[in-house]
């Protein structure tokens, strides 16, 4: 496949949504055998990377694509921080097939001309979907690189036609411990929120992730639809979106609720701004086996050059 | 049998090979036999395995007393120093997959976390003081020692409590796994100032020294 930039995207190249979702159809029971076998035996094989499904030709944004590496599908489905499937790194991949990620419906409220409650599909029809390899930076100074499959959350904000009160965009995570079994647990206050600045929600790096690896996303990272914000910290890209607030303030976001000394609402990845327990300065890239080096952090996960103007002026030790 | 022979020819072979299951684990797991692996992070796997096995095997050998004390089974003590050593052996492989795999030796950073992060400092802090205690653990050692040696043994106690919070202490949320241990520990040392306090409470009745609004003094149990 020859890689394009995102302006010479043809029509005729984007998948039709409904073949898009019929698709999804299938792989739902695909993605749930394929986590249950993964749960029958802690010595199976790592997972092949999948094929991208024919019917579903996306074209990759170059632009907006790193030139490493990605990580194995094996991995970035296997290791994971997903709170509501467990506070284990494997938890999720166990856990998460309790989850019906269809069908879905998403509420959109607040400061905005479009509101009410929406099918996952009619929410995204006609949102061009790209594939996207970005940089992925947790707060736990750990990274991958992440071959994301969706569409910049822009395009949605345009379509759902905000206010001029509207300041923040928030995100709710489904709330239904049925489904998502950690939620019985109080490690965090549930449902998990995140939000973003409008004009950061607004940059074309903010992605709404509906696949990784051309395949309709995993339940353990955060399907049908998840938020991506390669910049900042990855509790940012709160999973599983049921909820979408335009809001006039700053809403409370989970991790600064947990622990506002330790988390803050912008959570940009930040080298030279510690965690108070650990230093932020070095990550150890997954995937890379037991004698890979740590790897520098770079200054907003190496998109200073796409996001910095957002936050000019700012004192970035105050607002981590 | 004799009870020494059954310690040198069964008990203490079977500890030994027991001990030493969870470095078969990890060590297959880092070479990929039987088609184990460390998962996707392995450094952090291996670092984690490592300190909470150091961690299980402190509070093992303080779990060793106070099953004496409850069962009889006095000549548990021979145990004890095995155990002791294994917790050693542990969390010195802790410290090192930490400076070789995690730090690839950059000696001008550890030194910085242990200066600057808390949780290192008080983690380093406990395994510099199991280093005493191992190289005084030989016989000729505890001879030469005599009653000193129980003195500096009780540091094990300071560093199990170290221990423990370090382990808290790096936590990013779910403390459940490490409240659990500081639980545990509580209780092993709990045992230990309970035994005292009924130890100090019998000798002083048996000197009548306690004037006891109790019943008069009858004679106390030998001890």
């Amino acid at each position: 496949m020859t890689v394009k930039q995102s302006a010479h995207i043809r029509p005729s190249q984007i998948t039709p949504l409904d073949a898009y979702l019929n698709r999804r159809e299938l792989l739902a029971g695909a993605v749930i055998a394929a986590a249950l076998t993964a749960t029958s035996s802690t010595t199976q094989a790592a997972e092949a990377t999948p094929k991208p499904d024919p019917r579903f030709a996306f074209t990759r944004n170059a632009r907006y694509s790193v030139k490493e590496a990605s990580n194995s599908f094996q991995d970035i489905t296997h290791y994971n921080n997903f709170y509501e499937f467990g506070t284990g790194k494997e938890d999720p991949a166990q856990n998460a097939h309790t989850l019906r990620p269809r069908p879905w419906s998403i509420t959109v409220g607040g400061e905005c001309e479009v509101r009410g409650t929406f099918g996952f599909d009619d929410l995204i029809k006609g949102l061009p979907l790209e594939e996207r390899v970005y940089r992925f930076r947790c707060v736990e100074a750990w990274s991958m690189v992440i071959p994301w499959l969706g569409f910049q959350l822009s395009g949605l904000i345009q379509k759902l036609k905000p206010n001029s009160n509207a300041k923040y965009v928030q995100f709710v995570t489904l709330m239904d411990p049925k489904q998502m079994p950690g939620e019985r647990d109080d490690v965090l206050r549930w449902p998990y929120v995140e939000a973003l600045r409008m004009d950061e929600a607004m940059n074309p790096l903010a992605l709404i992730a509906v696949g990784v690896y051309g395949q309709a996303l995993p339940n353990q990272n955060g399907a049908p639809l998840r938020l991506v914000t390669p910049w900042k910290y990855g509790f940012k890209g709160v999973k599983s979106i049921i909820k979408i607030n335009f809001l006039a303030t700053q809403p409370s976001t989970t991790w600064a609720i947990s622990a506002p000394s330790e988390y803050g609402f912008y959570a940009n990845v930040n080298p030279h701004v510690d965690h108070p327990r650990w230093s932020q300065a070095t990550e150890r890239p997954i995937g890379k086996g037991l004698f890979a080096p740590r790897q520098q952090t770079l200054m907003f996960n190496g998109y200073e050059n796409e996001v910095a103007y957002l936050y000019k002026g700012m004192d970035l030790r105050r607002n981590f | 049998m004799t009870v020494e022979q059954r310690y040198r020819y069964l008990y203490k072979p079977g500890v030994f090979i027991a001990s030493l299951v969870p470095a078969a684990l990890l060590a297959a797991g880092a070479l990929g036999w039987f088609g184990a692996d460390l998962g996707a992070d392995p450094v952090a796997k291996l670092l984690h395995a490592c300190g909470k096995t150091g961690l299980n095997f402190l509070l093992l050998t303080l779990l060793v007393t106070p099953v004496r004390r409850l069962t009889g089974w006095t000549h548990l003590v021979r145990l004890r120093r095995m155990l002791g050593l294994f917790a050693f052996f542990y969390l010195v492989a802790h410290f090192t997959v930490y400076l070789v795999l995690d730090r690839q030796l950059d000696y001008r950073n550890v030194l910085q976390d242990i200066v600057k992060r808390p949780y290192i400092t008080i983690g380093f802090a406990a395994l510099l003081m199991l280093v005493p205690l191992a190289v005084t653990s030989t016989n000729r050692m505890m001879r030469r020692l005599g009653r000193r040696w129980q003195r500096l043994h009780r540091l094990i106690y300071l560093i199990a409590i170290l221990g423990v919070w370090h382990y808290w202490w790096q936590v990013k949320k779910d403390i459940r796994q490490p409240l659990l241990y500081a639980g545990m520990l509580a209780v092993l040392l709990g045992f230990r100032l309970v035994v005292r306090g009924l130890n100090r409470v019998r000798a002083a009745r048996s000197t009548g020294a306690v004037t006891s609004t109790s019943a008069p003094a009858t004679a106390p149990g030998k001890t």
